[in-house]
């Protein structure tokens, strides 16, 4: 049974459905149905995206039915419980966990239930103290020295044994290199689902289910995703999207050692890390950026925005249409496939803002473009614009800077 | 070597564009493409072939027009393609796909008894642009149970079942090696793709694709489509369009000074200390 | 417009432009200026199986011909017609060999050419010897079962960087130009050496340089077809690369009008862009008129050709002049629409006009063209024919 369907005879023919439908999935070309001359909608199966979109519009005819069945879930009554994923290595706790911990914190408002930590590694405990301090209520802990910082395989088997045995029923990582490996081979182990990218996260005030909402075609438009049947509730959050936690005055948490797990063998194997300092890192972390699009126009131009970045002891970032040029290496790239940063400010120089850069940079605290189209998209979201050539308004910007006038 | 290469038919979303008003996409005109990532992972199975040996086979779980992407794929150097195809797997969420992926992996692979069938090494891109997750590889390597590893910028050699690779972290990189078969993602580093060749272009246009259901591919439909999703998406909506602040316009010394002037009056600064 | 190619023919055209775009306009203003020889596009070109288009299926080729290659040069001129030149001369270098070879030969040089692994040259001119190349004074004197070549080629594309060269020389001076052979040498081949490469005014991403014969001994198997024969192999030889030089040009002119065109709207004076201009609307249809033409004739030459019609000489001279003449016309006229802009080398046009100015000189100069379609008509006229 297909599981959406039209029913023919409650169709009038309105045309509302079409126009709610983003996929471009539902056309008027079916038999006339209940008005006379109006032919009845069609759903491209292979473009629906089962949204409901359509169904929503359809409220007063109700011609469209969706069935939504899911294979069987966990007992869902059984799971209580906001967890996240500690994420550590070479000797710290990854920078996007006190924003989830924060995450899960706003989350225990609505739920009033305890926020856990999932803490396995060697030598973590040295972590116990920093998660309490966030308001973490208990840490579950898994200390051992056969366990490597990049084991991520015994890793990943042991969060999942915790999970099947404290049943949270959420469980939230950072959408880091890392947990975006890790989260979804645990939730293949536990067969549960996991939304990458949230961008928001809260409590659905009816049913009490984790509303997941995340960019989808390359930022264009935004999806709300439900795990309605299934346990825990998984999603990622990437680093620089949440507020970080407030320290808690009197942290009261716990921390349960969990040895009766047993810790499998790695099939990996650990060989070395090479650091690389790139300003990948500085790009993240920095208070000011300056990036650079197509409007550079010529690799050579870079000096300039390296300039301005001087300038304001700032970092360097790029639009992908300047990194698929090879203009400048991937580590610069700031959207939607690249960097999600939160500067103090952001100076966006011959970018013309599309959605998916956007994605990247719109939380943060002030928006500068330099564009020379009065049209640009970026004008929209920037907190001031300057329309003109970049090329003489960042020389002149340099020099004003400088010369502290 | 036995090299599955998984790819993603894609719009391409660096074009995709919103109809201010009926805020729907619009999707005309917006091509179909090879997900950019996985078009390096097609260039290293075949360079992995050109050095060791063996054949590249690439797949796709899609509708009949995926079938596209697939030959694009022969003409870059694959050596077969099969598209998997059934109304069964419409509304597969990542859980679902991977799931689907595996089965067929399995299947291609011929050998019931050895893990992932008999395959050595399965690639894919790290991440496909329409849904950006990255969660298929993990997923695919999970149901195989064998090893995976992410963000791959480099494989350094393959040797008696041994592969050792390095692996792109926030802060530089790790080398590690892990027992074939693995899955491995792949970052845009590892390598430049070659263009298509005109013998693989002839070879692509005469290639049989041959149509994969979830019947061929052994699979337990409870586990396929909408019903082996767990996440469901329940809304869409176009997000709200931010509204501008203040543009300056005129020669570069009046806006840059006026410019400067505002920040400061806001009691902002961004002159390096 | 449609010139109705099949799908094959389209394929490689296709083909052709993706790696114009994506390979060659990036580094088009950067090899102009360092004149450093493309060998990265070359291999591109290799490994994209391009040299295969225009030699037979038995040496590992696709099995096209002449419009086939006219195609791939059209779509790399568009972009570069300086590194569009390193392919384009290997096929002037290889047609002798398609044309005049052995089976010995054939096996030796062309899958190695179609497989991009070596490329071609080919070395008719010298100091005393442009138009009138009967005046050549390059020897292969003939010792037991060798040749032993002398003399100096001058302003050969791909010298120093072709593997094979297609050598005319006298192998029996007092004959005169029947007294010409054709040869083939392979670089590095002890007595023969390349003089400086030339500092040009556009094309600039081709390598020209002098060929330097002292004592340069080669085997007799390296004749190609017979003594006696070289005038023939060199004009047959040119006959058939002429709507390369055309199709060359025609890259040239297509991409200079399409910058014109793009920038005419861009450009805004008194409150329009200039495109609303007549003045300017009729520059660009006379130049999009004289493009196509000169694309029909390239087109009609190099089908003529492939077709083993006995009499191309006319056909592919009118190509190659009206093709040179409408590039030189184009660029110039490009230039004039970008104004100051088109002037500066920022901006691609005055490039592209430096390149047109050689498809007017090279491979038979646009006066020698003239005359053999002159002498063409004239002939026929005396025959009584229509």
């Amino acid at each position: 049974m297909d599981p959406i369907r039209v029913i023919v005879q409650n169709c009038v023919g309105c045309n509302l459905c079409v126009k709610a439908c983003a996929y471009d999935a539902i056309a008027l070309t079916g038999p006339v149905g209940a008005r006379e001359g109006k032919p009845t909608a069609v759903i491209d199966l292979v473009k629906c995206t089962l949204c409901g979109a359509c169904a929503e519009a359809c409220k007063r005819y109700k011609a469209i039915v969706i069935t939504r069945t899911t294979f069987k879930g966990q007992d869902v009554k059984a799971y209580a419980g906001i967890c996240v994923f500690a994420e550590h290595r070479r000797g710290k706790l990854a920078s996007v966990v006190p924003e989830i911990i924060g995450a899960a914190r706003e989350l225990q408002k609505e739920l009033s239930a305890p926020v856990s930590a999932i803490l396995v590694g060697n030598g973590v405990r040295g972590y116990t103290e920093e998660l309490r301090s966030y308001g973490v209520d208990e840490v579950w802990m898994i200390d051992d020295p056969s366990i490597g910082d990049f084991d991520e395989d015994v890793q990943a088997e042991l969060v999942a044994q915790i999970l099947m045995e404290k049943k949270p029923e959420i469980f939230l990582g950072g959408g880091t290199v890392v947990g975006r490996s890790l989260l979804p081979r645990v939730a293949a182990k536990i067969l549960t689902g996991l939304t990458a990218d949230c961008t928001e996260l809260s409590i659905d005030p009816s049913t009490m289910f984790l509303r997941q909402t995340r960019p989808a075609f390359g930022g264009n438009i935004m999806a709300t995703i439900l795990t309605q049947n299934h346990r825990p509730q998984m999603a990622t959050v990437r680093h620089k999207v949440m507020k970080p936690a407030d320290r808690v005055g009197n942290p009261s948490g716990k921390v349960l050692e969990l040895t009766h797990i047993p810790v499998p063998t790695s099939k990996l194997e650990f060989l070395e890390f090479v650091e690389e300092k790139t300003s990948t890192v500085n790009l993240v972390e920095a208070d000011v950026i300056v990036s650079g699009g197509r409007g550079i126009k010529d690799p050579k131009n870079f000096a300039l925005i390296e300039k301005l970045a001087l300038a304001t002891g700032g970092a360097v970032g790029a639009s992908r249409a300047a990194v698929d040029a090879g203009w400048i290496p991937y580590s610069h790239q700031v959207g939607q496939t690249g960097k999600t940063v939160k500067p103090k400010v952001y100076i966006a120089c011959g970018i013309s803002g599309a959605i998916q850069h956007l994605a990247g940079m719109k939380g943060s605290d002030m928006i500068v473009a330099i564009n020379s189209d009065p049209n640009a998209p970026i004008f929209d979201v920037a907190h001031f614009g300057i329309v003109g050539d970049l090329f003489q308004v960042i020389p002149e910007l340099v020099k004003q800077l400088e010369n502290g006038t | 070597m036995k090299i599955i290469i998984c790819i993603k038919q894609v719009p391409d979303t660096t074009n995709v564009r919103i109809n201010p008003e009926t805020n729907t996409l619009v999707r005309e005109g917006v091509q179909s493409i090879i997900n950019p990532f996985d078009v390096y992972a097609i260039e290293e199975g075949v360079r992995l072939k050109e050095k060791y040996g063996g054949t590249v086979t690439v797949i796709t779980m899609g509708p009949p027009q995926a079938a596209e992407a697939l030959r694009e794929s022969i003409s870059l150097g694959a050596d077969a393609a099969y598209l998997v195809s059934d109304r069964a797997f419409a509304g597969a969420d990542t859980l679902a796909t991977a799931y689907a992926l595996a089965c067929a992996v399995k299947k291609l692979g011929g050998d019931a008894a050895a893990p992932a069938g008999g395959i050595d090494v399965i690639l894919m891109g790290r991440q496909a642009i329409d849904g950006d997750t990255g969660q298929v590889g993990p997923g695919v390597a999970e149901n195989l149970d064998i090893s995976h590893v992410t963000d791959i910028r480099r494989i350094e050699e393959i040797a008696d079942g041994r592969i050792v690779v390095e692996r792109l972290l926030e802060e530089g990189y790790a080398r590690i090696a892990a027992r074939l078969p693995v899955v491995l993602t792949v970052v845009k580093e590892i390598n430049t793709p070659r263009l298509p060749s005109l013998k693989g272009k002839l070879a692509a246009r005469k290639a049989e694709i041959p149509v994969l259901k979830a019947v061929d591919i052994g699979a337990d439909t409870e586990r396929l489509g909408l019903n082996g999703s767990p996440t469901q998406v329940m809304k869409i909506f176009t997000p709200p369009k931010p509204g501008g602040g203040k543009k300056f316009t005129g020669e570069p010394a009046q806006t840059v000074g006026a410019f400067l002037s505002e920040l400061t009056a806001a009691g902002i600064t961004i002159r390096k200390r | 417009m449609n010139y109705f190619l099949t799908d094959d023919q389209k394929m490689i055209k296709d083909l052709a432009a993706q790696i114009a775009r994506e390979k060659i306009a990036p580094i088009a203003a950067e090899l102009d200026e360092s004149q450093e020889f493309p060998w990265d596009v070359v291999k591109t070109l290799a490994q994209s199986d391009l040299f295969r288009v225009f030699i037979p299926s038995e040496y590992e080729g696709l099995g096209g011909g002449m419009f086939e290659m006219c195609l791939v040069v059209e779509e790399l001129s568009r972009a570069c017609s300086g590194i569009a030149l390193a392919y384009a001369a290997s096929g002037l270098g290889t047609i002798p060999i398609i044309l005049f070879g052995n089976e010995e030969q054939k096996k030796k040089y062309l899958p190695r050419l179609a497989a991009g692994e070596i490329l071609a040259a080919f070395a008719l001119t010298e100091p005393g010897a442009g138009s009138d190349a009967a005046g050549i004074k390059t020897t292969a004197k003939p010792d037991g079962d060798s040749f032993v070549i002398n003399g100096t080629k001058q302003w050969i594309t791909n010298g120093g960087e072709a593997s094979i060269y297609t050598v005319i020389g006298l192998t029996d001076p007092e004959r005169g130009v029947r007294g010409s052979s054709a040869i083939l040498v392979d670089k590095d081949h002890p007595g023969f050496t390349f003089g400086k490469k030339e500092n040009k005014m556009g094309i600039r991403a081709s390598a020209t340089r002098e060929l330097v014969f002292q004592d340069c001994r080669v085997p007799r198997t390296s004749l190609l077809a017979k003594e006696g024969m070289g005038f023939l192999v060199a004009m047959k030889t040119l006959d058939q690369s002429r709507p390369g030089v055309a199709s060359q040009a025609l890259g040239i002119a297509q991409g200079a009008m399409d910058k014109a065109v793009e920038y005419s709207r861009e450009r805004h004076q008194f409150g329009k862009p200039i495109s609303a201009f007549q003045g300017i609307q009729f520059m660009l249809a006379d130049m999009a008129t004289q493009v196509e033409a000169a694309r029909a004739l390239t087109y009609a030459a190099a089908r003529s050709i492939d077709a083993g019609e006995k009499d191309v000489s006319r056909l592919s001279a009118m190509a190659k002049v009206f093709a040179s003449d409408t590039a030189m016309k184009v660029t110039t006229d490009a230039v004039q629409v970008l104004g100051g802009y088109g002037y500066m080398k920022e901006y691609p046009v005055e490039k592209m006009m430096r390149d047109a100015k050689i498809t007017q000189i090279y491979e038979g100069t646009n006066q020698i063209q003239r005359e053999v379609i002159a002498l063409g008509l004239i002939k026929e006229s005396v025959r009584g024919k229509r």
